[in-house]
Order: structure tokens, then C-alpha cells, then sequence
């Protein structure tokens, strides 16, 4: 390749939010780099804004009218001085235009060529692309309206996926498994595409039910070095996002991952990638199928840098002030196995529904040694317009089942608080005995079906519920105006216990408490009594002693919601109101809406009996299409939305009456 | 300030056997209050609950902030009556939204609430607590009415020849709601039921009226009186339901759904109430005694004849034990200092032994200083009297056990009094005893009351009745005398008791001395509601 002049960065802007916006910056710190972010709106506060050594308001809330505006982010280039464009993944980080304007003003781009994202934008002309160069491929048809979709899906044969052209993550996917389901499906992906990307070019492909999904980290320089960093494998996906991914894939063979390997490079060359990439693969015993490249840094780069010991944001950012990679394949290696975890706020027990919201209590364990790449702190939002991954968990261990259990112990002592989020499925999912063993395909969640939350008993419930009637007794104590040295609760003759409710899931449960003259707490839970000890409390910590065995537990609370964080993970309860005021009592038989969005459709009449589950109403949020179904047996009383309109959380969409009242 | 040092020998005998008796009273106390805690039984209570009602304990559980102390005034009141235990009412001291506020009511599972001379005697002194301490006052209210069951089967006549009240002198406690309203102290009812003919004044007479749909009936006359006066057939709602005086007449100012509506009101109204305290403090660091408050139980014997060290007792009451002692070299058998409690600063009078002049006047000018410093005073008593005799009477004991009563009485310092052993005869008013007003009066099991020690006051009578004998000139029966002066000393006994005491309502309660601490913190925090101003002016000095 040509003579690259070094061209240093100074001050790198980075086009994009959350964590990958603090991993960026953290490497260019590094490096001597000052660093600039963008925001939009409801970013004004979060934390990759805060640790920017400057920032630039996008004013905005939409990701459209912010992290997409390439005019915006080009502005606040030449605004802070920025010499350099870092793009993450996401938002613009693969669009040719974008590249090609930063590079037109003058400013240096952390990426690939504007060519290269382009060959590779479009699946289908990657497609023919890599044909040529010999690697396999999928059969696939592009649909144009008009086309006759279920003949090219005969052709291919079901299961087929339909795809947008220009997506990713999951977004315009669907699996059509019979003819009839295949305009509904097609309408769909269309809807979402074009809601996504702009571009309502959707493909349909070979779906392979049964696979893995293995990519190939690729990274070249400007010299016309090209190396690979060995692969990942991301095959637990759920909603067609990857939740858990890993390196070395736990399949791969030498062998195999020498073809892989040579395929990507070969992929890479043909593009003449100068960044680094990922090829994905669809693996099928010691068979491989090429997806897509993704010209970008990938959300699970982490696993890579583990197992290699690279800084792929380091090796962009060299490569991108033209340095050479000064090391060829040979100089890489495997070092152990890394595997990471996706928190997300989304509700596993609602379909991965986004449950957006404030982070209360952000805390990563110190149980065991991780890496965490958090978007948030505790106070941040998770709000509805963006992406509601809160961190990425990566562990590094010496084998893989070291490095599942100790992943799998870090998520399960981590502190969060406030919102609902994946981790009890992410736990039960690294502790399958299918993942643990390595069993590990595209359909791992549909097949193995982890629990959606985890079990708890009846004994870890009530140690939770008297750490948290401790802990609060403990904090109105020390914020008491008036005998605030009294003990609590004391008494002089013989009075009726504390008493406090809580909800735990969908059960309601009484807590009675007394402290006795030695300072020991008599708690009732039901029919089982307790004798308890408290050591500390009201700290956010507390030490107790419950019938003679240590607990010692986090007990973080926001508002009504209590999070206690203990040896066996967290609970979350919410405390019942002492008092509730007339006309404040709930509305029963109500479907609301779980988060803002659009109404899709709506697909009952009022009048209509409905049974528990069948689908209501389709709301369109968060770039996704949500169900909302009948949570019971019942007749619809009214219809309180029509399809296109604009709802707010927890606004009624169908009123439901119970069928037997 | 100097930390006390005990000499307590907790491996002791006469430990371990008076603290094996104390265990003992506390069995008896504890089981009382289980008694007054049950109300009118199970089945009552099981009646109240079908109905939606809760007991008067309940009531007062959820009013009260959660976690905060309630010190209840009184609880074994009526016990050895015909009355229950408790006499159907519960008095104390809690917090509601931040506020102390004394809280009473009547229990409706005991005789529907009824009134009688023990709970009606808590329900002054309920009024007199918020009056003198300046704390909101609220009352949860659901009576039937008088209990006329203390007169049935009496013989009429006896029943006249035996009152020594009449209904003339009644009605006080409706001068009393109305008169802590004109002292800007809040007053707030909460009817949970009938309150009707003179006991409609209680919600008449409240700044702040929360009724309770179709459970509050308040009203002059109740349909068969209105019948009876002028004809008219009433309904109770239309009479006095709460719809119809929230909605109509305007007596009712909030109108709840339910009981826990009510409370719920309740507290809203105490937190819009801007209370503020008008006292200081609590004001110095309030850590737990070093010495421990269980070795309480063993300091005091039985039987009261076993002399003691107060300071035994202060050690275990007092911020960290520091004390600095006034005078400790002069006048020793009273005990005088200066301490904390739970942060509050305290002037501490406790009896180490019968009072001299030495030791009274001593008394005298601890208060005053105390006064002229505006310090609360703690009188802990353990006093046979002031010493008696020809030579200390010549040397003026009467005189100057009259400045030391002349201070208590005059001094303006909220005063705090436990009864730790014995209150006999004037010693009881020199240490600021009930009739003395002191804020609050509490006693232990071990207490005792009276004008003087059962078995002197049965040889006093017997002494007495051989003079006049003698005077007369007929023989002194010895045996008869020796029956008659064992039943005084049975009676004098049973009256002297701390039991008796608390069930008459005269003082504010039987306390664990384990407690004490606490107790008289939570006294002082009440107090420190109203000023806490000493003053220079006294009776004239008897010198």
C-alpha cells in the first residue's frame, strides 16, 4: 500500500454514547488524547458525558435528530477542534457518508474506508462479494415490493429469515417457518427497517435453525497488514441480539479455526480493510456460512482483548494516525478464555420487553475480578430512546467453566437497583449444564430455556425481608427529629408489633417486627419467627445475625422498592403504603402501555372475549415492536387507542373485566 | 464531668436474691400488662374486627410513626377493681409525623369504651401532660358512656353514704379540650364511634374533628332521648353520622373512609401543624451508660431495709455514667449533681438515707441553682422521711425540710420523679412526689408510698390506742391490739405497694428499672415541648 504519513490525534471526538463512548475515552485518554463527546439530550447528565474532557449538546432527543445527525455531529467537530472521529458501534459507525464527510473535512476517521463500509452496507452485495473471493454464503433474494416472496422463499426453503438490507442487531428480523406467516413477517421487517435504517430493503435468506454464530475479529492497517484476532462466538441470542458472547469459541478446532480465519482475512482483503472488523459466520459442525462483515468495533470486542491481550480501541486508533500494526499473525495467540454478559434493563419474564428507568444503585461486585464497561452510574437514566444495555461483565479466567461460574457469581452480586433488568436470566443461563458444557447453538434460549428469573426460597426471601425491615427501621431511627436515641420501637407495655407489607413478585407478605430489651429483634414472617441480631444497619449495609447465622447483605431502596444484594443474589420487593389514600387504590383491568411509543395495530374489538395471552395490541417502541397480550380470561370493556397513535407510559390502551366477575 | 464508679457486687447474695425477687415483680407486671393488652378478650376483640373496628392499641400502633417510642401513662390502672385491668383506656406518649403528642382513647372491645373513676382519671391526666409540657393533644374517640357497673348491687343507700363526687363537679375535661386550644396547643379528635350526649363535646370542644363514614355517631341526644324530649323518630346517620356532619352541620372537619382512613387523617393534620419545640436539646452527647443498666434488678432489696448507694442507680441511668456530684462532702444523705440523660441535661436529687437539715437544705440550693440555670431536675427516691427528734427537731429539721419543699414547690424546671425504693411521709413531698407537680411520676416494682412504713404506722395506732387506754383507765387489751395492729400492717402494706400505687393512677406508671433511662429520657424530650425556664422566685425562705 501506499506511504502513510503518522498523523497524530489530538483531541478525538467520539460520535456515539453510554459505554462504549467511556471505552473509547478511556483508551484515548491513554494515549494522550483529549476527548470530546457528543450528547443528546437525556445524555445531558450520564457519565461518558461527565468524564469527556469536553462535550457538545446535540439538542435533541431522538437518536434521528442526535447521534444520526451527521451535519450535528460534523458541527460539533469543528466547534471543540476535533482531529479525530471515533464512531463506536451503532448509529453512524457504519455509514459511508458519514465517513466520507469526516474525511472530506479534514479530520481523521476511526474506521475502515467509506468503501469499504460501503461494500459491506449492503448484505447482498457483501454477499456477492465474498462469493468471489471464496468464501461460503447463504442462499439469499433481495424483495422488492411486488416480488413474489413466497416462491424465492420455496426456492431457498423453510425456515427463512427475512433481513433488513441495511440493519443489524437484531432490528427487521424475522424467522418465517410456513408460507402463511411469510407477508406478515415481510410487513413487519419492512416496518422496522425503515423505522431503523431509514431503508425498508429487507432480503430473505436460508435460516438455520440450528447453528452457531461464530465471527472472526479482523484488524489491518494502512500498509496492507491484516491480521486475525482469532474468533468469538455469540450464538446466545435472544430477539436476534447477542446476550452472552465468548472467546474461543468452545467448538473451535484448529483446523477450523484456521479456515475461519483465512476466510476472514480473505474477506477483509477483498474490501481492503484497514480497521478493525468482524466477519460473522454461521457454523454448522465443521461447516460455515459467511453473514455479514461489520465494519465497526463490536460490542463484544472485550473478549477478544482478553483472550489476546490487545486494546482493539488502541490498535484503531494507531491505525487510523497510520501506524503500522507491528506484528503479524504469528504473534498472536490465545491466552485462557473470556466470556462476557450483556445487562440489559429489559424484562426477560415480558418477552426482553426494554424496562427503562432510573438506575437507583449501580455497584459492580468486588466478589471476583471483572471487567465492567457500564454506560451508567447510579442516578443515571435508562431512557426509551436509546439502546437499555447497561454494561457489559466480561471475566478473563484460565478455562472456560472457571470463567462462566466466576461471570456468572459477578452479575449475581452486582448491586443494581431500580430497574428490572436480565440478570437472574443471565446467571441462569451461564449455569445451564448446556452452556457449561459447551452446547452452545443460535436456538440455545428457545431450546435450553433458561429460567426467566431465578427461584428463590422461601429461606432467602425471608432473610431479605428482615434485612430490609432492619436496615429501614434502622434509617428512620437515625433520621428520627424527635428521640432519635431512644431505641427503636420502644415500648413500656405491651403494644402491637411494627408491621409492614411487602410484594414479592406477585405475592403479598407481612413482616412483624418487635425489639426486645436486649436489643434482639422478634420478626414473624408468616408462620416463621425469627430471632435477629443486628450488627449493622442503616448504612446501606447491614451485618445480621438471624437465629445465630450471619447475613450480611446490600440494602439499597428507591422510594417503595427495596433491593437487597446477598450470597444468594438479589431480591427485589416493594413495600406496601402503611396508609392509601381513597381514589389512589390501583386500576384494575387496565393494559397500559409498558413503555412511550406508537400504537401498530390494535387487533380486538370492545365486546371481543379474549383469553389469557392472546395479542392485543401492537405498540412499536424503542425501534421494536412490543405484544401486548391479555394477562387474563376476559371481555373487552373498550379500546381506548386507535392504531397510529402516540401513547405515553402507563397509558391505558384496552380495559379488560375479569370473565368470571 | 467525672465517670461514676460502682462498688456493685453483682456476684453478691443479697444481689442475686434481689434481683430474683425483682424478676419476680417484673413477672407479676409484665402479666398485668398482658391482661390490660387483651382488652375485653378474644371474643370482643373478634367481634370489634368483624366490624372493620381495630382495639385501641392498634389504633394507636398505626398513628404512631413507625419505629418511634410510645411510653404509655398508667397501663395497669384499675388493677384490684372491679374494672379491667388498664380500665378500657390507653394514655402515652408518641411521635405522629414527627410530632410528640400525647395520644389516648378508649378501647372499644373493653365494655364498648365505657367511662369509670380509673380511665376517666387517665384521661385528666392525659390532658394535664399536653397542658403542662405544651404537646399536641389527640384523642381517639368511641365511648358508651358511663360505666354504671361499679354501683350495681350495691345497696343504694350504702352507694350515697360512700360517694364523695358528684355530677356537678364533672365536665372538666371538656374545659380542659378547650382551654389547651386557647394555650395554641393543637387538639385533635378522631371519632371511631358513639360519642354522643356530654361526650359529643369531645369532638365540640377539638380544634380538628376527623369522622369515620358510617361509624362516627356524635350527638346531644341519641334517638330514644330525642324520642323522649320531643317526639321525633331519628335515624343515627341523619342524627349524627359522619356524612351528616361533614356534609351538614360542620362538626366534623375530615371525613374517612375507614378506621385506618381516619389515622391516616389524623397524622396529616399533626403534620401540617408547624409544631415546634419550645425547649432546648437535646443537647449533649446521650451514649449508653458504661455501667449496665440489667444490674438495676439487683440493687434493691425487697423488703426496702437494705440501704443502698443512689449512685449505684445513677450510674446505670446517666449518659456514659459521668456525673459531677454537688457537695458530695456535705449533707450526704441526699445526693445531689448535675448528669445527662439521652442528651438532656439533668439536676439529679437521690436519697442515700433519711433527710437531714444538712441534706435539705443542701436540696434547696441544688434547685435553685438548677433553676437559675433552667435545668431539668430528676428526684430519685428512696426516703423514709425527714429524721425525727428532739435534737433535730430543736436544730430546725422541720425548718429546713420546709426550704427544701418551699424549692420543689416553687421551682419552675420541669421535675421528673422516679420511685426507686421507698416515699414515705413528707420525704415523698421534699423529693417532688405527685401532689408536687412534676411532669411525670413513674415508680418501680419495688416502690413503696405511703405516710409512713406499715408496721410504725400499726405501732404508732397501737401506741396511741394504749395511751388513750391508759387515760381512761381501762385495761389494754394486748391480744386484741396485736390483731388489730397486725390487720393495719396488712392493710398499710397492701396500700404502701408500688402495685397499688400505679393502679390508682397515681403516678404515671410501673416501670422494669431497666427502662429507667429511657423512660425518663422520653419524660425529659416531653417536657422540652413547653419552655424550659427556671425562675429566682420562692416562697420566703423560712431561715
Amino acid at each position: 500500500m501506499a506511504d502513510v504519513s503518522i498523523k497524530p490525534i489530538t483531541r478525538l471526538l467520539v460520535a456515539n454514547r453510554g459505554e462504549i463512548a467511556r471505552r473509547i475515552m478511556r483508551t484515548a485518554r491513554d494515549m494522550g488524547m483529549a476527548t470530546v463527546a457528543i450528547y443528546a439530550d437525556g445524555d445531558a447528565r450520564a457519565p461518558f458525558v461527565l468524564e469527556a474532557d469536553t462535550a457538545i449538546a446535540l439538542n435533541g432527543r431522538s437518536s434521528k435528530d442526535t447521534y444520526l445527525d451527521i451535519e450535528k455531529v460534523l458541527a460539533a467537530c469543528r466547534r471543540t477542534g476535533a482531529d479525530a472521529v471515533h464512531p463506536g458501534y451503532g448509529f453512524l459507525s457504519e455509514n459511508a457518508r458519514f465517513a466520507n464527510a469526516v474525511i472530506e473535512a479534514g479530520i481523521t476517521w476511526v474506521g475502515p474506508s467509506p468503501d469499504a463500509i460501503a461494500a459491506m452496507g449492503d448484505k447482498l452485495s457483501a454477499k456477492r462479494l465474498m462469493q468471489k473471493a471464496k468464501v461460503p454464503t447463504l442462499p439469499a433474494q433481495e424483495l422488492k415490493p411486488g416480488d413474489n416472496a413466497a416462491a424465492a422463499a420455496d426456492r431457498i426453503g423453510y425456515p427463512v429469515l427475512i433481513k433488513a438490507s441495511a440493519g443489524g442487531g437484531g432490528r427487521g428480523m424475522r424467522i418465517v417457518s410456513h408460507a402463511r406467516d411469510l407477508d406478515n413477517a415481510i410487513a413487519g421487517a419492512r416496518r422496522e427497517a425503515e423505522s431503523s435504517f431509514g431503508d425498508d430493503t429487507v432480503f430473505i435468506e436460508r435460516y438455520l435453525a440450528v447453528s452457531r454464530h461464530i465471527e472472526v475479529q479482523i484488524l489491518g492497517d494502512r500498509h496492507g497488514n491484516l491480521v486475525h484476532c482469532f474468533e468469538r462466538e455469540c450464538s446466545i441470542q435472544r430477539r436476534h441480539q447477542k446476550i452472552i458472547e465468548e472467546a474461543p469459541s468452545p467448538v473451535m478446532t484448529a483446523e477450523l479455526r484456521a479456515r475461519m480465519g483465512d476466510a476472514a482475512v480473505a474477506a477483509g482483503r477483498a474490501i481492503g480493510y484497514a480497521s478493525a472488523g468482524t466477519v460473522e459466520f454461521l457454523v454448522d459442525g465443521s461447516d460455515f456460512w459467511f453473514l455479514e462483515v461489520n465494519t465497526r468495533l463490536q460490542v463484544e470486542h472485550p473478549v477478544t482483548e482478553a483472550i489476546t491481550g490487545l486494546d482493539l480501541v488502541r490498535e484503531q486508533l494507531r491505525v487510523a494516525e497510520g501506524e503500522p500494526l507491528g506484528y503479524t499473525q504469528a504473534d498472536l495467540s490465545i491466552t485462557g478464555h473470556a466470556i462476557e454478559a450483556r445487562l440489559y434493563a429489559e424484562d426477560p419474564g415480558n418477552e426482553f420487553l426494554p424496562a427503562p428507568g432510573r438506575v437507583a444503585v449501580w455497584a459492580p461486585s468486588t466478589a471476583a475480578p471483572a471487567r465492567f464497561d457500564s454506560g451508567v452510574e447510579s442516578g443515571s437514566d435508562v431512557s426509551v430512546e436509546f439502546d437499555p444495555m447497561l454494561a457489559k461483565v466480561i471475566v478473563h479466567a484460565p478455562t472456560r467453566r472457571e470463567a462462566a461460574a466466576r461471570l456468572a457469581r459477578v452479575l449475581e452480586t452486582t448491586r443494581i437497583h431500580g430497574l428490572t433488568t436480565n440478570r437472574d436470566f443471565l446467571v441462569a443461563t451461564l449455569r445451564t449444564p448446556q452452556f457449561v458444557s459447551g452446547d452452545t447453538t443460535t436456538d440455545f434460549i428457545e431450546r435450553v430455556n433458561p429460567p426467566r428469573r431465578r427461584m428463590i426460597s422461601s429461606t432467602a426471601l425471608h432473610e431479605a425481608l428482615i434485612a430490609i425491615v432492619v436496615e429501614s427501621q434502622a434509617l428512620r431511627r437515625g433520621a428520627a427529629l424527635v428521640l432519635k436515641t431512644l431505641p427503636s420501637g420502644w415500648r413500656n407495655s405491651v403494644m402491637p408489633p411494627q408491621r409492614v407489607r411487602f410484594m414479592h413478585r406477585d405475592e403479598e407478605i407481612s413482616v412483624s417486627y418487635q425489639r426486645t430489651f436486649s436489643g434482639i429483634f422478634e420478626v414473624r414472617i408468616e408462620d416463621a419467627q425469627y430471632a435477629v441480631r443486628p450488627h449493622v444497619a442503616g448504612v446501606g449495609r447491614v451485618e445480621i445475625d438471624v437465629d445465630g447465622k450471619r447475613v450480611s447483605a446490600w440494602v439499597d431502596s428507591a422510594a417503595d422498592h427495596w433491593c437487597v444484594t446477598g450470597v444468594d443474589g438479589a431480591i427485589s420487593v416493594v413495600e406496601l403504603p402503611r396508609f392509601v389514600p381513597p381514589g389512589a387504590k390501583e386500576f384494575q383491568g387496565g393494559m397500559i402501555a409498558p413503555m412511550p411509543g406508537k400504537v401498530v395495530e390494535t387487533f380486538v374489538a370492545a365486546g371481543d372475549a379474549v383469553a389469557k395471552g392472546q395479542l392485543l395490541v401492537i405498540l412499536e417502541a424503542m425501534k421494536m415492536e412490543h405484544r401486548i397480550t391479555a394477562p387474563i380470561d376476559g371481555v373487552v370493556e373498550a379500546i381506548k387507542v386507535v392504531a397510529g397513535e402516540q401513547v405515553a407510559n402507563g397509558q391505558v390502551l384496552i380495559e379488560i373485566r375479569k370473565a368470571d366477575s | 464531668m467525672a465517670l461514676l464508679n460502682s462498688n456493685l457486687d453483682v456476684k453478691s447474695d443479697a444481689f442475686l436474691r434481689n434481683r430474683a425477687d425483682m424478676m419476680e415483680m417484673l413477672d407479676t407486671l409484665n402479666a398485668l400488662q398482658a391482661e390490660a393488652a387483651e382488652g375485653g378478650g378474644e371474643e370482643s376483640i373478634a367481634r370489634l374486627r368483624a366490624r372493620g373496628k381495630m382495639t385501641i392499641r392498634d389504633r394507636i400502633s398505626w398513628v404512631l410513626d413507625p419505629d418511634t417510642p410510645f411510653l404509655e401513662v398508667s397501663p395497669i390502672a384499675a388493677w384490684r377493681s372491679p374494672f379491667n385491668v388498664g380500665s378500657g383506656f390507653v394514655v402515652g406518649v408518641g411521635v405522629i409525623s414527627g410530632v410528640e403528642c400525647v395520644i389516648l382513647g378508649h378501647d372499644p372491645s373493653v365494655r364498648a369504651g365505657a367511662f369509670n373513676q380509673f380511665n376517666s382519671k387517665k384521661l385528666m391526666r392525659g390532658l394535664e401532660i399536653a397542658r403542662l409540657n405544651r404537646m399536641p393533644y389527640v384523642q381517639f374517640v368511641e365511648s358508651a358512656g358511663a360505666d354504671l357497673r361499679g354501683e350495681s348491687g350495691e345497696d343504694p343507700e350504702a352507694a350515697i353514704q360512700r360517694e364523695g363526687d358528684h355530677f356537678a363537679e364533672s365536665g372538666r375535661l371538656f374545659y380542659e379540650i378547650t382551654e389547651l386550644s386557647k394555650m395554641r396547643i393543637p387538639t385533635i379528635s378522631v371519632v371511631f364511634g358513639a360519642s354522643t350526649a356530654g361526650g359529643a363535646y369531645q369532638p365540640g370542644m377539638s380544634d380538628y374533628n376527623i369522622f369515620i363514614r358510617k361509624q362516627s355517631k356524635v350527638f346531644l341526644g341519641g334517638p330514644p332521648l330525642v324520642k323522649m324530649a320531643t317526639g321525633e323518630d331519628a335515624d343515627e346517620e341523619s342524627l349524627g353520622g359522619a356524612d351528616m356532619h361533614c356534609t351538614v352541620s360542620g362538626l366534623g372537619d375530615y371525613l374517612a373512609e375507614d378506621e385506618m382512613d381516619g389515622i391516616r387523617l389524623c397524622r396529616e393534620v399533626v403534620s401540617h401543624l408547624n409544631w415546634r419545640k419550645q425547649g432546648p436539646g437535646p443537647s449533649l452527647p446521650a451514649d449508653d451508660p458504661v455501667h449496665d443498666p440489667e444490674d438495676l434488678l439487683g440493687i434493691v432489696a425487697k423488703d426496702l431495709k437494705a440501704p443502698f448507694d443512689m449512685r449505684e442507680v445513677i450510674a446505670r441511668v446517666v449518659d456514659g455514667s459521668r456525673f459531677e456530684e454537688f457537695k458530695p462532702l456535705y449533707g450526704p444523705t441526699l445526693v445531689c449533681g448535675w448528669a445527662s440523660v439521652h442528651g438532656f441535661p439533668v439536676g439529679i436529687l437521690g436519697n442515700n438515707g433519711a433527710l437531714f437539715s444538712e441534706s435539705s437544705e443542701k436540696a434547696a440550693q441544688f434547685i435553685q441553682l438548677c433553676n437559675q440555670i433552667d435545668v431539668p431536675l430528676v428526684f430519685l427516691h428512696n426516703i423514709t422521711g425527714y429524721i425525727v427528734g428532739t435534737d433535730f427537731e430543736q436544730r430546725g429539721i422541720t425548718k429546713n425540710g420546709s426550704k427544701m419543699i418551699n424549692a420543689v414547690s416553687n421551682s419552675t424546671v420541669p421535675h421528673v420523679t422516679v420511685i426507686v425504693g421507698a416515699s414515705y411521709g413528707a420525704g415523698n413531698y421534699g423529693m417532688s412526689g405527685r401532689a408536687f407537680g412534676p411532669r411525670f411520676v413513674f415508680i418501680w416494682p419495688t416502690a413503696k408510698i405511703a405516710v409512713m412504713g406499715p408496721k410504725q404506722m400499726a405501732g404508732v395506732m397501737s401506741i396511741v390506742q394504749r395511751a388513750a387506754a391508759m387515760r381512761r383507765g381501762i385495761a389494754f387489751d394486748e391480744e386484741a391490739d396485736a390483731k388489730r395492729a397486725a390487720v393495719a400492717e396488712h392493710w398499710a402494706e397492701e396500700r404502701s405497694k408500688g402495685l397499688y400505687a400505679t393502679s390508682r393512677v397515681s403516678d404515671d406508671g410501673m416501670i422494669d428499672p431497666r427502662q429507667t433511662r429511657d423512660v425518663i429520657g422520653i419524660a425529659l424530650s416531653a417536657c422540652h415541648n413547653a419552655p424550659v425556664a427556671g425562675t429566682k422566685e420562692f416562697g420566703t425562705w423560712r431561715m
